[in-house]
């Protein structure tokens, strides 16, 4: 039994022949107003590009932003949207998605806007699991308020607010996530669009609360700060790509591997004859404690330490949890099967009622 | 001993006692009661913010005042008839609130040596003989021991002895006004279904407690309250609270929307929380969210997909609140925040009543954001209050704040309730899809009729893509403009649209009084029994005294100013330092007076009078 309500008398009538669509397809009207070279270009056009893989009609797909520089991305998107307020993104989301569950429900956030202001939110949304993409800009500074040093920039930060470096200790937003429990996490960077591409893919695929950190370059009050990652030059060292199933290579010429020694992981020559890559740390997306592992690969670069490890992008973890939206939906659906739909009368009556004549 | 059956218009009863005694079911299922004989009545349930304050405490008392009568109740009454009190404590928290010459009804063993020591009386003192009492009648009763005789036999622990003594209590005062058992009795086998022994026990000590007045030779009278003359029709018992939360299924029904409410528990509006929780077969989404913030935008974001999205709080919670209650002016969605107020600033004392927060409604938010103020008279007022709230929202595309508070939250009134064929219906349509390109022109999300309101346009509808923000909107196209004419022009609009719905509520009309004379009495919200009833009396008095209630406090009514003019004087009595009486000096340039009392309980009658006398002699 279910109530049928104005909201779905008025979407039945749609269209339901699936919709082919091109990246353009997603372009608004409106004018890009991010700074020349700004790392939130590469980010929009890869999700616009992405979007028409993703199955889903225009018409149900809902862009929810807080405040920052990359929130002004559902401006730039030709589906229906909201630019909100500072952090609470996730909050209008879950409002959102648990009253029409239908809906491609994506969340465009930043480090200030989820991991400051908005990070209860943030938190909560993850350990409820509902079923939205967050895609999480990190830059490491406050962009749009000119260039204060934010929740992630690292200690020692010399910025606008801190012109004597940060004494403030950074969040590890994967390691964040993965302690409030997320089911689905995940990082890419602007300047590597393929991968960032199948991640954005994998990101929908998921059902529950996708978290994809997406390291983005600010040009003007923080340029280079993931250099180390982006750069053709120092990537193959100092970034590795997960996959599942597959061992935990890097290096220029794939001459590097991780192995695991207990709960250690250990950096290792591939060509010194001591470890081939059958000895190494097989990528499993749905162990936990070795995507808590992974998280952790975040210490501060160290050139001098030969065996440092490199900063893992891809899927760290990916597992299957009750979804929040689906679970209030299901348990209205069963009231509404054992009790009927409410007689309005019989509540407005209540248990006990007297006459006068 | 010859028992005296005596005839009361109206009869004030108070039932006291530790946090534990269970004073606030005593007193809810005596005024069911008393509702299902058919008085009118009003109530006052008064509890500690402690969940369990030490036992045996003054601040550990729990209350609930009862006033019923064979004449209109508007108000709980200022003093009782009798009072009921479980331990010393209770009575040194409450003697205030007896009548002279009134009743008390003392539970001896309360009055042991440590009752008294908790109760801080001083050493060897007992106010039960020492003769402090004398000014009234005091009936000394060993409630405790009698519901131990009364259960010896049950095999009951000492627990559940010492729990089922308030119904002792009970059946007493059932004897001294004459009401029937039947309905308690029923309650109980209800609520112990599954401890059928338990619900025995109960009974059995409920019809001692009955008979105990028949034989005991300790009362010389019992009391007949006849049936009040009210409108004929079919009534219930109901709180504020419920009575709220009837209006919002109501309007969401009636406009077969879904009810999406986010909230975050706070005294005294977490009820509401848990009866809509309840009612998931009616349409009704709930979701506690983790603070304030996420639970008014839950709900904004539920508006955007086409429910009616609810949020509700009290002061502090409001305040957090604020940000994205401004968001949803900007974005002209349909959003309803309940405020049921206490006492503050700041914590403030959650479980006090006060009528603080109008102002707050009014302009706490940043920037010029305007919004629609609704608010209930009466416990069952919250009814209609809370269902025009949702259909102004819904209609205006509009956020309404509805401003209840403790003392209606709690109390309760027979209500007449409405059928639901009876109620308005509320129109609500969502812009419709737009097929293939060739059909016609471009959305534009901020275009308005000539009610100046803009289309509801939700997610899934083909053809209508759009953003919203909270940045200035373009007028029409609703694109970002910094434009310094747009920004005028749509300041201007979003306060003509609120302005506008003047045009779509009732007239102010007099409550009671003449429509011309000299003293106009203007309330809003919880006073209005209070002021019902003191003008009443003044009028016996003689004096020229009318009485309007402002249910639609912004916009107001559309001739209220005219209303005003008609009188010499005008006085606003509230429950806070001179709110409303600003907000009428302000609009009507008129020299309006406030009457103020902030002490976290309602006006009392007596108090109320002798206040618009002390005005009226030193304004003329």
């Amino acid at each position: 039994m279910s109530l049928e309500t104005l909201i779905d008398l008025h979407t039945k009538n749609g269209n339901d022949e699936p919709v082919k669509y091109t990246g353009k397809d997603f372009s608004s009207d409106q004018d890009v107003r991010w700074c020349p070279g700004c790392g939130d270009y590469t980010i929009l056009k890869q999700v616009q590009n992405t979007m028409p893989d993703i199955g889903v009609d225009k018409k149900d797909i809902v862009f929810i932003s807080g405040i920052g520089c990359a929130a002004r991305f559902p401006y730039y998107m030709d589906t229906f949207g909201m630019h909100s307020i500072h952090g609470r993104a996730p909050a209008i989301a879950t409002g959102l998605k648990v009253s029409r569950p239908e809906l491609s429900v994506w969340i465009i956030t930043g480090d200030g806007d989820s991991l400051s202001i908005g990070a209860n939110h943030f938190v909560q949304l993850l350990r409820r699991n509902v079923n939205v993409n967050l895609l999480l800009f990190n830059n490491q500074i406050y962009g749009l308020t000119k260039g204060q040093y934010s929740p992630t920039a690292p200690e020692g930060s010399v910025s606008k607010s801190t012109p004597y470096g940060s004494i403030d200790h950074p969040f590890n937003p994967l390691a964040l996530s993965l302690g409030a429990d997320g089911t689905f996490i995940a990082r890419a960077m602007d300047r590597d669009p393929r991968h960032l591409q199948q991640m954005l893919l994998r990101t929908n695929q998921h059902k529950g609360t996708s978290m994809l950190e997406i390291y983005q370059n600010c040009i003007v009050f923080n340029d280079g700060a993931f250099e180390l990652f982006t750069d053709k030059k120092s990537r193959p060292r100092e970034a590795i790509y997960l996959e599942d199933g597959k061992p935990l290579i890097f290096g220029k010429n794939k001459d590097k591997g991780i192995r695991l020694d207990g709960l250690q992981p250990k950096v290792v020559s591939l060509t010194d004859g001591t470890y081939s890559k059958d000895d190494l740390w097989i990528h499993d997306e749905k162990d936990g404690t070795k995507a808590h592992l992974l998280s952790r690969f975040f210490d501060q670069h160290n050139p001098a330490d030969e065996f440092r490890m490199p900063r893992p992008f891809g899927v760290l973890y990916a597992v299957d949890r009750p979804c929040y939206d689906e679970g209030v939906n299901s348990q209205v659906e069963e009231v509404l099967e054992r009790k009927g739909v409410g007689d309005l009368d019989e509540l407005l009556r209540g248990p006990e009622t007297w006459v006068v004549e | 001993m010859d028992v005296k059956d005596l005839v009361r218009d109206e009869v004030t009863i108070r039932f006291a006692g530790d946090s534990g005694d269970g004073m606030q079911l005593t007193g809810s299922l005596f005024t069911n009661t008393t509702a299902l004989e058919g008085n009118d009545l009003r109530t006052l349930p008064e509890f500690p913010a402690e969940i369990r304050a030490p036992a045996g405490t003054v601040p550990g008392v729990s209350s609930f005042q009862l006033n019923f009568g064979s004449i209109e109740i508007m108000t709980p009454g200022d003093a009782c008839d009798v009072l009921v009190v479980m331990n010393s404590a209770a009575l040194k928290a409450n003697l205030s609130m007896l009548k002279p010459g009134g009743v008390i009804i003392a539970n001896t063993s309360g009055f042991d040596k440590r009752n008294l020591n908790l109760a801080k009386y001083g050493e060897g003192k007992n106010p039960l003989d020492d003769g402090s009492l004398s000014k009234y009648t005091l009936l000394e009763v060993d409630v405790s021991k009698l519901t131990k005789e009364s259960l010896s036999d049950s095999g009951l622990g000492y627990k559940d002895v010492e729990r089922a003594k308030n119904m002792f209590v009970l059946g007493l005062l059932y004897w001294m006004y004459n009401r029937p058992l039947e309905s308690t009795i029923k309650f109980l086998e209800k609520k112990f279904g599954k401890k059928p022994e338990i619900a025995a026990a109960n009974i059995k000590v409920l019809k001692d407690g009955y008979h105990f007045g028949e034989t005991a030779e300790i009362f010389s009278e019992k009391y007949t309250v006849k049936k009040a003359v009210i409108g004929p029709g079919e009534y219930r018992s109901i709180t504020g609270n419920k009575a709220t939360v009837l209006g919002l299924v109501a309007a969401t029904r009636q406009s077969n929307l879904p009810l999406f409410f986010g909230s975050y528990p706070i005294t005294p509006a977490s009820d509401i929380l848990h009866e809509l929780s309840r009612l998931k077969n009616y349409g009704v989404y709930t979701f506690q969210a983790e603070d304030e913030i996420a639970a008014v935008s839950s709900a904004i974001g539920a508006s955007f997909g086409g429910s009616l999205g609810i949020t509700s709080s009290s002061g502090p919670g409001i305040a957090l609140k604020g940000e994205a209650i401004g968001l949803a002016v900007m974005l002209e969605l349909p959003l309803v925040v309940l405020n049921i107020q206490r006492a503050g600033p700041s914590t403030g004392m959650p479980t006090k009543t006060e009528q603080s927060d109008l102002l707050q409604a009014m302009y706490g938010r940043n920037g010029e954001s305007p919004m629609v103020i609704v608010a209930p008279a009466t416990p069952a007022d919250c009814f209609d209050a809370a269902f025009e709230a949702c259909r102004i929202s819904l209609e205006h595309m509009v956020p309404v704040f509805f401003l209840s508070d403790g003392y209606l939250a709690n109390g309760s009134e027979p209500w007449k309730f409405p059928k639901a064929k009876d109620l308005k219906k509320v129109n609500v349509k969502f812009e419709p899809p737009r097929f293939g390109e060739s059909n016609g022109d471009q959305f534009l999300p901020y275009l308005r009729d000539e009610r100046l309101v803009r289309s509801w346009a939700i997610p899934g509808t083909e053809g209508i893509e759009h953003r919203l923000g909270g940045l200035e909107k373009e007028e029409n196209s609703g694109n970002v403009s910094y434009n310094p004419e747009n920004h005028q022009k749509m300041t201007n609009l979003r306060q003509a649209k609120v302005d506008k719905i003047a045009d779509f509520i009732p007239l102010q009309s007099v409550d009671s009084g003449n429509e011309k004379g000299d003293v106009l009495v203007l309330g809003w919200g919880s006073t209005y029994g209070s002021i019902r009833t003191a003008a009443r009396e003044l009028r016996e008095e003689g004096i020229d005294i009318s009485h309007a209630h402002i249910k639609y406090l912004n916009p107001f009514p559309k001739n209220l100013g005219e209303l005003i003019e008609n009188f010499n004087h005008i006085l606003v009595p509230e429950m806070n330092s001179g709110q409303l009486v600003k907000m009428i000096r302000d609009k009507y340039f008129v020299d309006a007076v406030g009457i103020n009392k902030v002490k976290g309980r309602p006006f009392f009658v007596d108090e109320l009078k002798r206040q618009i006398k002390d005005a009226l002699a030193s304004n003329s």
